[in-house]
Parts: C-alpha cells; structure tokens; sequence
C-alpha cells in the first residue's frame, strides 16, 4: 500500500475496518467525530453495523452487547464521553469480554475543552470503572502508529480477552500526515468457547455476566483477571527508545508530548548535551523493567506530560527513588513547543538536582517565576 | 392400570431451577409464558436473553438459551448490540419498571424509536423489588413505598409513568400492548401477546414490548390473593389494559 494522507480520526477508523471491525457503536463529541462520521458511510457499505447511539451510555452498551457475541467492536468517544462509558467499561471487564476503545482526549475537567491534552491517563490507565480491573492502554503519537496499534489492539483485547483502549490527544486524531493503511483483512468469526452467540442445536446454553454473588466466587474472578493482567505485563509492554545509549538525561513522555520531546531531545544532541527519550506506547501495561534499569545508569529523569503529572507517579514507581525526576507538564490543552522542553533539559544539564525534591511542587514554583 | 395423563409440566424453555421469587410473585408466571411461547416458536436454540438489574436478574438461570446480563436500564441497549450483529437470532430483554422505566428510559426510548427488531418483556409492578420496595416511576399516587412512607405525593414525586401509552407513539414501534397477570384468563391473553410479540420479532416487523402488570406481594405487604387484587382494583385503572400500537403489518399476522 502507498503512503495516503490521513486524518487521524479517519485513520483509525479504516484502520479498525481493515482489522475487521464488524461493529461500531458511538455518539458524537469533538474532537473524536470523524471517527462516527467516517464509520457512518463505510460500515454500511461493507454491510457491517453501524448505529449513531442515544448517548455514550448506549454506545457502551451496545458494544458490551456485541462484544459478548465475539464479534470484533469499538466504539470512540472523547473525555466527557469515555467518563460515561464507565459503567459499562466496569461491566465489559467484569465479563471478561474483548472489547476496542479510543479516547481523542481534550481539555478537562467537566466540559473542559477541544484541545489537545492527556489528563485522561489515570482514568484509562488507574481506573474509571469501578471494581477491580486493569485495561491495556496503548499511546499513539503519529497517524502511522494510531494504524498500527489499532490492528493490534483486538488482537490483544481478543488474546485476553480484555478492554484495549487507544487513548491519542487531540492532536493524533485531528492532524493529517502521510501514512500506510494494511490490508484489508477479511471477517472471520472465531468459534470462541465463551460467546453467547445461540446455542444453535450444537452446544449447552452460555451465560455471560459480571455478577458473582458469592464473595468467594468474586475473588476467584478477580484472581483470574488479575493474573491474566501479570500475563499481559509479562508480554505486552512495548516502547521506543531514542538515543538512549549514552544517554546521561532520559526523558520520558507519552503520545503528543513523547513527540514534542523527541524535538528538543534532536536539538539538545545538536548541542551535545547526552540526552534520550523513552516513549512508553503501552502505558498499561507499564514499562517499568526498562526504567527501573535505566535508573541504574543515568543522571536523572525528566517526565512531560499534556497534564498536572499523572504518568510522573508511574515513573517515580519505577525509579524508587535512585536518581531525580523532573517534571513539565502542560493543562488545560496547552501543548507545549519543544523550546520549553529544551529549556527543562538546559537547566537539568547545568544544575545540581535534588533527589529529595518534589517534581511537582519545583514545577509549579518554575511556572509561577516564568 | 391406572393411565397417567401429564396435564403440567416444566416447558422445554426453562433449566431445571428453583425459583428465587418470592411466593406470589408473578415474576414465575411471566417466566413461564415466556418459556412456552419460545417451545412453542421452536426458537429456544437461537434465543439470547439480556437479564436486566432488580429481582430479574437472575432470569437467566431459569431460561434454557443463551444470555447476558445487563447494566441497570442498559438491556436494550445491549439487546441491540447482540441483535446487529446476530440478526438471525431471536434478541429479548426482560425488563421491570425500575429499570426500564426509571434509569433505563433513554435506552428503551431510543431502541424503540429506532425500531431495533427485539422482543421487550416489561414488568410492572409499581416499585423496586430488589432493593426493597422504593417508589418507582410506575408506583401509583399514593401509594406507600419504603421511599415514600407517607403515599407517593404527586407534588413533590412526580406523577407515574404510562410506558404502553408513551412508547405507542413511537413511528419504531411495531408492537405495544399491556396485559396483566392476575388471573387465569388475564394469563392466557398475556401469553397470546407474548407469543405475537416473539411473531413480530421473527417476521422482522419492528420493535415489540408487552408489558405486563405484575404482584410484588412481599414489598407490597400484602398476601398473595390480596396483591392480585389491587393489580385487578388499583393498577389496572390507572394503566388499563390494551393494544397500544399494532402495526398494520402484525395485524396480519395468524397465531
């Protein structure tokens, strides 16, 4: 396939199509539309479902309702929207069903804004629903790799059976760059052991549900799911490195920022300062391993994020407190230029950094004197 | 010899459960009119339930075909999903008041408006069961709940919710009617409903929803023989029973 441009919205759309997306459930909200828009036309011109839901609940729901059948579906929202498909993400995990879901972040909280940013980490990554569950969460930070993890993402979902969200920033879904689309992949339905499907005259009736009344009996799921999760921590988590080498500073950041860090990390090479960049494409699960070994050897870190600095605690997790991290953060759908970044890696290259300070608190106190 | 002649016997729709209802609740009774209708059809291979939350919920330990369970108010939502990509199998939610009436509204507005080709058993017995006897939408004026201690004061609570009436003027809709389950003969009309409800869904004419006036004895306070009663003399005044919307179509249609 040649290099098409592409609206990442739309990308990840034809891209869920390629991979075999039999349904799509959503409800408008920007800046994620062009994902239902685009959805509209093509699902039914391939003669697979498409319904335009009464409200994110419903959406939710029909996908909970499909998912349940085996059938590869999504659906797409944005932060005010993915706060109301909670529930139903809550129930989706209990049940232990595949299901895909993206998040165009914007601006929050409350209504916020349509600007790009990434205060939606802890909701995908820590929670949302309620109850005891863990998604894989997956942060594109091009067109190209919104493509590719959109393929992979029901395969994971489908491999363990477990909720796959992509959480991209505004910026992912509303930019337009070059790209490649796979192939179109033909539907084939897996004859999988758990879906509702019917019985159909070949098998016993199936139940599918999040209720285990028994405590004992709920503990036990939670057990499974949770060791289900070591699993996918044991093989799923995936990153890119840049310069990382002899690297004496290591930026870590995610999507959008990861990005806009990448720039300054180029320009700081221009200069000479030995300095790299951890870009985490899995944020759940996490890739601790690899920065807990970097911690071993370089100077000292610096996290930026689209938000107030919740990627930061996994981090600090990770470092347990061997070398410094740094913070800059941009709110509010805010993104920051890769000056900004340079600056934070000018400072941390000619000043001494604390171990005992918090990232957080000496952010705010630069901010407040900027 | 003395000849046996089977007269009663547990449908091929239903496992064999124990019922978790409460003696007099007619939750068994719908069940079972349900339970015979998908004998009868010979659908019960290609059947998937959607359980809703409140006394229902374990409706599907008692139906022999395959389900899911619901989010509260969610099931016919999620009947859609199933029924969109399954559109050969036969899709119904089985749904009471407080969630198809109070926080399933939207979800059971939008299906029906849009004509989803699924099967809605609505039960009506005018409060939450599960929790314990709450006012509901349906819950009559007056009437004590163990949320509204005093009688359901329209003033200050609301007014009940006709669903039948409300969800007939929807153009989605293929079938709407309400039945009642408080005797033998009001019982059989409601299973011919039930039955032409399934019809309906099989023929792919549109939504269909029976809804069905119900006993709640235990939250209710009463005896069994007394909550068939206030169905009969306080329920079915303020929601008579009838044929809200039958669609030229399904008036055709023979069983």
């Amino acid at each position: 396939m040649p290099k098409e441009l592409w609206k990442g919205n739309e990308a990840i759309a034809e891209a869920a199509v390629r991979a075999g997306l039999e349904a799509y459930f959503g409800y408008p909200i920007t800046p994620q539309t062009e994902v239902l828009e685009y959805l509209s036309r093509r699902m039914p011109e391939l003669g697979r479902a498409f319904v335009q839901a009464e409200s994110e609940l419903g959406a939710i729901n029909m996908v909970y309702g499909a998912a349940c059948t085996g059938v590869r579906v999504m659906s797409s929202s944005s932060s005010p929207g993915m706060s109301l498909m909670m529930e139903g993400v809550s129930y989706i995990a209990g049940t232990e069903v595949p299901a895909v879901l993206v998040n165009v972040m914007r601006g929050g909280p409350g209504l916020g804004n349509i600007a790009p940013a990434q205060a939606d980490y802890n909701q995908a990554v820590h929670g949302g629903g309620h109850g005891d569950y863990r998604s894989i969460v997956l942060a594109p930070a091009s067109v190209q790799e919104a493509i590719d993890l959109m393929g992979l993402s029901f395969e994971l979902a489908e491999k363990y059976r477990s909720i796959c969200m992509l959480i991209l920033d505004g910026c992912v879904g509303q930019m337009m760059e070059p790209a490649q689309m796979p192939e179109m992949k033909p539907i084939q339905r897996a004859n999988w052991d758990w879906a509702t499907d019917g019985k159909m005259g070949k098998r016993e009736r199936r139940i599918l549900s999040s209720i285990y009344l028994d405590p004992i009996e709920e503990e036990k799921m939670n057990l499974r799911v949770l060791n289900r999760w070591r699993t996918i921590q044991s093989n799923e988590v995936r990153y890119k490195e840049y310069f990382i080498d002899d690297a004496e500073f290591v930026i870590i950041g995610f999507g959008t920022a990861g990005r806009v860090a990448l720039s300054a990390v180029r320009e700081a090479r221009a200069e000479g300062i030995k300095v790299g960049l951890l870009r985490p494409i899995t944020v759940s699960p996490f890739p601790i391993e690899v920065i807990e070994q970097l911690a071993g050897r370089v100077d000292a870190f610096l996290v930026t994020e689209m938000n107030s600095g919740q990627m930061l605690e996994d981090v600090r997790l990770a470092v347990k407190g061997r070398v410094p991290v740094e913070f800059y953060g941009r709110m509010g759908g805010v993104v920051p230029f890769p000056d900004e970044i340079l600056n934070e890696i000018h400072r941390m290259a000619k000043s001494k950094l604390s171990l005992d300070a918090n990232p957080r608190d000496a952010w705010l106190e630069r901010m407040a004197h900027a | 010899m003395a000849t046996e002649n089977l007269v009663y016997e547990r449908p091929e729709g239903f496992t064999d459960t124990p019922t978790h209802y409460c003696p007099g609740c007619t939750h068994g009774v719908a069940h079972r009119l349900v339970a015979e209708v998908l004998e009868e059809m010979g659908i019960i291979d290609k059947t998937i339930g959607v359980a809703p939350v409140g006394c229902a919920v374990f409706a599907y330990n008692y139906f022999d075909t395959d389900f899911v369970e619901a989010p509260h108010g969610r099931a016919p939502a999620m009947a859609t999903g199933v029924k969109r990509v399954m559109p050969d199998r036969i899709v119904f939610t089985y749904q009471g008041d407080g969630d198809l009436a109070s926080i399933g509204m939207g979800e059971i507005v939008h299906a029906a408006a849009r004509g989803e080709n699924i099967t809605v058993i609505f039960i009506n017995n005018a409060n939450f069961g599960m929790t314990g006897g709450q006012m509901a939408p349906t819950t009559l004026p007056g009437m004590k709940t163990s949320s509204s201690v005093n009688g359901r004061d329209v003033e200050t609570q609301g007014y009940p919710i006709k669903v039948s009436e409300m969800l007939s003027t929807l153009d989605g809709v293929g079938y709407c009617v309400r039945r009642s389950l408080h005797d033998p003969k009001n019982i059989r009309l409601a299973k011919k409903a039930i039955r032409m409800a399934f019809e309906v869904q099989a023929r792919g004419l549109g939504f269909s929803v029976v809804e069905l006036l119900s006993t709640c004895p235990t939250n209710w306070g009463m005896t069994p023989v007394n909550s068939l009663k206030f169905v009969e003399e306080h329920m079915m005044p303020a929601y008579p029973l009838g044929d809200f919307k039958v669609s030229d179509a399904i008036k055709q249609i023979k069983i």
